[in-house]
């Protein structure tokens, strides 16, 4: 069989969706372990984001590999939930869907919908200014400038606001995809359970620490 | 155990003449019910009465009734084989609804399952995935090993067993929200797969049997687990991961 129809094949398909969102579950542990030092000392994150916006490995390697993993997870989603409506062009006249399945699992796409929103917002906020300073106007390295850029976001309610909806989004695409991506690559034995309440936890942990930080530097100002 | 009674039922009915025209859901009423009816039974009670009122009758399969055919499919109330678990259509009775309810009953809803007449619908493309490898070539020229001199071990026997037991209904498409059929061909993957007479064509039979799956055009399983959950032979979604496994594995070799 042609290797070409084995990489387009539904099963290939899915363990690309399953690994795409792995690696992206890792980035989003990184991503809030940094933040959370905000709680605890600004110069620890100013630390940290001054690192990751400055090292040569993560802007010119890791960055990218991430930017690709992203539109990638996005853009195959899209192509399968197509795909998937074409599978049934007649819509039941009644269909129980609760019966069976949790909403998380069925409603992939407008959580990751809503979470690509998010991913726009949270751009304009912190990846275009970033790209602004560096690149654009060429300002000088200013490893302390990190915190009081974070802070000064969180003191609209409206985007607070927008944050934390987002983050609840973010949990119930999580809620899923975890465990999504384990059955995907075929991990189901006897240690699925096991792993099953690790992924419920990380659905609910990252996302609260999100909250959190959002919320901390809202009401801390 | 509940005394039988009669209850009153309305019907909404997916009425479509042949494959080629468009169909539409159609209501009627049905008096003097028993619960201690089938499902089944209810439909054919029902059509007695289209035949009396000159009208054409509703078109569904069955066979066997007993829950062992898979012949007998219908989305009833929004869900394949209606509201309980672990049953086939016909195994579903009358006892289930009460006096006055409004029941829908709709046809498989899959491209790969296109509609031949009224609730019948065409499920050929599981037997095309089937012939594509769910097979063992066996000699059958006299010279055939005993099973039983192979040793198998007493877990993989029971897992190809309770794989074994899919009876190809269609009801993890039916309900899939992908209209997918990873669980069936999964099923049928790990019967084989997991015995070492299968052993042999592991790696073909998953490339092709895959490949049949999505050229018939089924859809992209997303592991919501509404398959298992509406499985009447309690088919595991373990069947699906391991398809994924050996799937992966033979992509490599």
């Amino acid at each position: 069989m042609a290797k070409s129809s084995i990489l387009s094949s539904s099963i290939a398909k899915k363990v690309a969706m399953a690994l795409s969102g792995l690696f992206l579950v890792s980035f989003l542990l990184l991503h809030v372990s940094i933040n959370l030092t905000s709680i605890f000392s600004a110069d620890v994150f100013n630390e940290c984001s001054h690192f990751m916006g400055y090292n040569p490995l993560v802007q010119y390697v890791l960055q990218p590999i991430l930017a690709i993993g992203v539109v990638f997870h996005f853009v195959m989603g899209f192509v399968l939930e197509l795909q998937n409506r074409a599978a049934r062009p007649i819509a039941y006249a009644k269909n129980n869907g609760s019966a069976n399945s949790s909403w998380a699992s069925r409603n992939m796409i407008i959580s990751g919908l809503v979470v690509l929103a998010f991913l726009g917002l949270h751009f304009y906020d912190f990846w275009f200014p970033e790209i602004n300073y560096k690149f654009i106007q060429g300002m000088p390295i200013d490893e302390t400038r990190y915190f009081p850029e974070l802070v000064h976001k969180f003191h609209s309610p409206v985007r607070t606001g927008l944050y934390c909806l987002s983050f609840v989004l973010l949990a119930l695409h999580l809620w899923h995809g975890f465990n999504s991506s384990m059955q995907s690559v075929g991990f189901n034995n006897k240690f699925s359970r096991g792993l099953h309440k690790l992924g419920y936890a990380f659905a609910i942990v990252v996302p609260f620490g999100f909250i959190v930080i959002a919320l901390f530097h809202h009401f801390n100002q | 155990m509940s005394v039988a009674k009669n209850i009153n039922i309305n019907l909404k009915v997916w009425r479509q003449k042949n494959a080629k025209t468009k169909g539409s859901m159609e209501t009627y009423k049905l008096d003097n019910v028993s619960t201690a009816s089938s499902f089944l039974e209810m439909l054919d009670q029902l059509n007695e009465q289209l035949v009396n009122e000159r009208k054409e009758p509703i078109a569904f399969d069955h066979d066997c009734r007993e829950g062992i055919c898979g012949m007998c499919s219908l989305y009833i109330n929004g869900r394949a084989h209606g509201p309980d678990t672990g049953i086939t259509t016909c195994q579903l009775h009358m006892r289930s609804f009460k006096d006055g309810d409004t029941i829908y009953v709709e046809p498989w809803r899959s491209k790969a399952f296109p509609v031949i007449k009224d609730l019948v619908v065409d499920r050929s493309s599981f037997d095309r995935i089937q012939q594509a490898g769910g097979f063992v070539s066996v000699n059958t020229s006299g010279r055939t090993i005993d099973a039983n001199a192979t040793p198998i071990p007493k877990h993989d026997a029971d897992r190809s067993f309770e794989a074994a037991a899919c009876i190809g209904c269609g009801a993890c498409v039916a309900t899939c929200k992908n209209g997918s059929a990873m669980l069936f061909v999964g099923a049928k993957v790990s019967q084989y797969a997991l015995l070492p007479q299968g052993r042999v064509e592991a790696t073909q039979r998953v490339l092709n049997m895959v490949r049949q799956m999505d050229e018939e055009g089924f859809g992209n399983c997303t592991n919501t687990g509404a398959c298992e959950v509406e499985c009447p032979k309690g088919i595991s979604l373990e069947n699906i991961a391991r398809m994924n496994r050996e799937y992966l594995a033979a992509s490599m070799k």
